[in-house]
């Protein structure tokens, strides 16, 4: 089949892809579409060109953006009206429009694209053009060239770590799971991307919703589990439906389901939807909420992988974690394991924000630095501004200055830092940030997500948010300081989950490499950004 | 031998906890030997004097007149204690707190929806703040004594304690309400 | 059932596979502090009192729902926990309307009790005071979620051990109360049976009876007795 759908690709001199994100959308790249579409019928190149919906290439602020191969020539901000000329010039005569050209090229320079191998390049909603571009072999390989042992034995070789955030080893995950006593055994892949900011899971489901169910059904294999469920936030409305629409299309062909591919295998794969609390994505609280009770967490041990869902052994993944299983079957761990830095091998994603040149959603090799990221591929911070700040890890990560962007991105040197590798969010601030309000708007955000369960993230993040509108409102002391980095390292140590064992995080960064500005705030009851009610001058 | 300078001011609070420190019954005549009391609603003294070596402070700061009063009594004062709940954490005078314009709330509640005659807001009296405060929010404290009132055996362990110069344990000892 | 050996705060104990670090503290007479923990009802893991270190671990752990482990060293009182059962108790002190001297649990509060032990003789945080409701409508059970501390003994002991499941929470974060029923009037609650347990088991004044004194209302014992009982019943 893949063989079928290749030739018929090739019958193709030109493919159009058409991104059809939810941000492209929003700009208006459905009518893109329809326009490429009318063009190429009205000149008469049905045969030759071939014009795609696609899911994002990762270049958001450039949108709605049309990448045409050969060549991955990338067309930027295309409107209806451009995109008849783009036709006639690039593929009637062969000559690439060069003024509506994407022109960083330095964006996609230092990338190393693994789990977003297809982003922007197939239709996500043909689950044919997934299958041409090698999707499902890693599956097939499974079913009749390994065992279950040497699967995970493979994950295991990979180093892969968990990519939700937290970094345990996925293969040291599976073997739990393999090992643990109980059936049936569940598979759980986080799709409950709540981060604000952060993009990097729905686009990856829009753009490649097949990598992240092959890696599902891959794993009900390797540790005979034969439910699974996706948990996504409904606030990703057009992530579900391609969620839906690929599962439908892989039950067609006998690849999910019962008896998949003719084996014995059966996987029954349910999409779950969760109601928009920050707190679902903790990976206890989504056991809860799956099993339909408030979606709190739960203390550990027990751990999911040996008492999950109802009691059973079950394995949480997040989706891109699980995006890249089939890539780590066909190529072998070994492979993997040379990709990034040693300790942390293979990529991440991360969404790419705030007062930058080039936001996105970009995939990286582990190991590259903060300033390779920022400046290099960001493009730095525009308008001529100043470079302050970057927030890395989500709401509940760590600011940190000029002087930490040497760092390489891997779990333990953002954690040493201050920061956590989180959900893969990075927000560029700029020297118009007051660092006081920047830590206010974080905890706040926290606040509102705190699920209520246990007393020092419940009440001690209102009583630090307190505190920092006290130093905003020129009522601080100097021991606030203090108060606050001892109430701050107290959440961070006796909270129950991981939303508050980091929400401290951009309060205790902000103080560590910021102080000064908090005393500014305090001692001469300015803010040197005039962020805050206080204002420059001073009150 | 010098006498140590001791103060007592009562602010929002009900003078329960003045009571309590009269409760010290005998004591009072140990107490009278060392201390020489200073200023208090006890004595008649006008202005809060210099000097003092230790004030104890009854009451949570609820008005502009009581502010004026806790500011100058800790510049001049070596220790300061906070004795019972309401200068401790603010207790029921700080009830209003919790109501949007307390401060005004409690005014008509008392002064016209509870008249009988004459229903009327004083003007000639001290401005309410906007919200009653327990010391340490206006002061730096040295020593909190709570209980609503404390006991006065509590009372007297603390004063015992300080007078010798140790630290006074509280715990244990102590309890709010 | 495999025995397991450790020590807690130096001193050698052995204790069934599988009992939590609190209980086997609790059956060799060393006592942590507590306050969701009922004993009767599954462990919530919610209040953070009862952490306790363990060797070879730079974190904390709640003794509640940590399990022994063979040759564990368990500390349960170094100068760091002591600071972070009184930084709990400050955070919970401030949170909502605690004002012990106006409360009908005054002298029998779990945590002004606990307070006072731990020595927590002022609050360093602003209180909050956030306006919840007061449900007086039943004939004689009265919640005041303004002295709520969230635990969910109420809740654990209604579902688990009356077995109707009246009581649950709602909202999140600082918002989270109790409710009955589906946010009803406690009037209106047709799942309540009126059997009192949540005021016996309420550590502090939030749940009571009216007319009655929270000292003679008060029985933590309630729960452990009617499990114990059924268990036997059972065996």
């Amino acid at each position: 089949m893949a063989e079928e759908e290749r030739e018929k690709q090739k019958r193709f001199r030109y493919r159009i892809n058409v991104c059809c994100s939810s941000s492209c959308i929003s700009l208006g790249a459905l009518k893109v579409l329809k326009s490429f579409e009318r063009a190429v019928k009205e000149l008469g190149l049905e045969d030759q060109c071939k014009v795609a919906r696609t899911g994002c290439p990762g270049t958001c602020s450039a949108g709605p953006v049309v990448l045409i191969e050969p060549g991955d020539y990338f067309y930027e901000g295309v409107t209806p009206e451009s995109a008849r000329e783009i036709v006639e010039e690039h593929v009637i005569r062969g000559i690439p429009l060069k003024r509506f050209l994407y022109s960083v090229p330095e964006f996609f320079s230092k990338q190393k694209r693994l789990v977003l191998r297809n982003a922007g390049k197939m239709d996500p909603l043909d689950i044919r053009e997934y299958i041409s571009r090698g999707g499902y072999a890693a599956l097939v390989k499974c079913l009749t060239k390994m065992s279950e042992d040497d699967v995970i034995n493979e994950v295991f070789k990979s180093g892969l770590r968990g990519r939700g955030g937290a970094g345990f080893q996925t293969g040291q995950k599976w073997k739990f799971v393999s090992k643990a006593a109980g059936s049936p055994k569940y598979i759980i892949g986080n799709l409950d991307e709540g981060d604000p900011g952060v993009f990097a899971n729905r686009t990856l489901a829009e753009a490649d919703p097949h990598a992240i169910i092959e890696g599902m059904i891959i794993a009900s294999y390797a540790l005979k589990a034969e439910k699974g469920y996706l948990y996504t936030r409904a606030e990703y409305p057009l992530a579900i439906e391609t969620l839906k629409k690929a599962i439908q299309q892989a039950k067609s062909l006998g690849l999910l389901g019962e008896k998949i591919l003719g084996t014995d295998l059966n996987f029954d794969l349910e999409l779950r939807l969760g109601a928009g609390a920050f707190i679902a994505g903790e990976e206890t609280a989504i056991l809860a909420s799956i099993e339909g009770m408030r979606a709190m967490p739960r203390p550990r041990p027990p751990y999911p992988a040996s008492s999950g869902l109802w009691g059973k052994p079950t394995l949480i993944q997040n989706v891109e974690t699980l995006a890249n299983i089939p890539l780590i079957v066909l190529n072998g761990g070994e492979w993997f394991s040379k990709i990034g830095v040693p300790h942390c091998p293979g990529t991440k994603c991360f969404s790419l924000t705030g007062k930058i040149k080039n936001p996105g959603l970009i995939e990286v090799p582990m190991g590259i630095t903060l300033k390779e990221v920022v400046f290099e591929i960001g493009g730095g911070v525009p308008d001529g501004r100043r470079f302050k700040a970057v927030l890395v890890g989500g709401p509940s990560g760590g600011c940190l200055p000029e002087s930490q962007l040497h760092l390489p991105i891997d779990y333990e040197s953002l954690t040493k830092a201050g920061a956590i590798m989180g959900s893969g969010g990075i927000v560029v601030l700029d020297d118009e940030s007051c660092m006081v309000d920047t830590a206010k708007f974080f905890i706040d955000f926290c606040v509102d997500e705190s699920c209520g369960k246990c007393t020092p993230c419940r009440v001690g993040l209102v009583k630090v948010r307190k505190i920092l509108e006290r130093i905003g409102h020129a009522k601080g002391v100097e021991k606030d300081i203090d108060l606050l980095a001892k109430v701050g390292e107290y959440i961070k140590e006796a909270s129950l989950c991981g939303l508050g064992q980091t929400a401290p995080n951009p309060v205790l960064t902000t103080i560590r490499y910021f102080k000064e500005e908090y005393m500014a705030h305090i001692l001469d009851k300015k803010c040197p950004t005039g962020r805050c009610d206080m204002g420059a001058e001073g009150s | 031998m010098n006498k140590v300078r001791v103060a007592t001011i009562w602010l929002s609070g009900c003078s329960g906890c003045h009571m309590s420190f009269l409760d010290q019954d005998e004591f009072l005549m140990e107490l009278a030997k060392l201390v020489q009391f200073v200023y208090s609603p006890l004595i008649d003294v006008k202005e809060f004097p210099e000097n003092v070596d230790i004030t104890i402070v009854e009451g949570a700061v609820g008005n502009e007149e009581q502010l004026e009063l806790i500011e100058v009594a800790r510049k001049r004062t070596k220790q300061l204690i906070a004795l019972g709940d309401c200068a401790v954490h603010g207790n029921v005078t700080s009830l209003r707190n919790a109501l949007r314009e307390g401060d005004q709330a409690v005014l008509k509640r008392a002064y016209l929806e509870l008249a009988d005659t004459t229903p009327q807001i004083p003007s000639e009296v001290t401005p309410l703040l906007k919200k009653a405060h327990p010391l340490h929010e206006i002061v730096e404290v040295d020593h909190f004594i709570p209980g609503c009132p404390p006991p006065a055996s509590l009372i007297t362990y603390v004063l015992t304690e300080l007078l010798a110069g140790r630290k006074p344990e509280m715990e244990g000892k102590a309890k709010f309400g | 059932m495999k025995s397991v050996r450790l020590t807690i705060d130096g001193r050698a104990v052995e204790v069934p596979d599988g009992t939590t670090i609190l209980d086997a503290a609790m059956a060799n007479g060393i006592k942590i502090p507590t306050l969701c923990h009922l004993e009767g009802v599954k462990d919530y893991g919610g209040c953070r009192l009862c952490l306790v270190e363990i060797k070879g671990s730079p974190k904390v752990f709640p003794a509640c729902t940590t399990p022994v482990g063979q040759g564990m060293e368990v500390t349960t009182n170094s100068d760091r926990l002591k600071e972070y059962r009184k930084m709990a108790l400050q955070l919970l002190l401030s949170e909502r309307a605690h004002i012990c001297s106006v409360c009908v649990a005054n002298g029998a509060c779990e945590l002004q009790s606990l307070a006072s032990e731990l020595g927590v003789d002022q609050l360093i945080f602003e209180r909050d005071w956030p306006e919840l409701s007061v449900d007086l409508t039943h004939a004689y059970l009265v919640i005041d979620r303004n002295r709520c501390i969230l635990c969910t003994r109420c809740i654990r002991v209604c579902d688990e051990i009356e077995g109707v499941h009246t009581l649950d929470l709602m909202l999140r974060g600082k918002e989270t109360q109790v409710v009955i029923d589906l946010n009803e009037n406690w009037k209106n609650a047709t799942s309540c049976t009126g059997c009192r347990k949540c005021a016996k088991v309420c550590p502090v004044g939030a749940i009571y009876v009216k007319g009655e004194a929270l000292s003679s209302t008060k029985d933590k014992e309630v729960a452990k007795f009617i499990t114990e009982r059924r268990r036997s019943a059972f065996e």
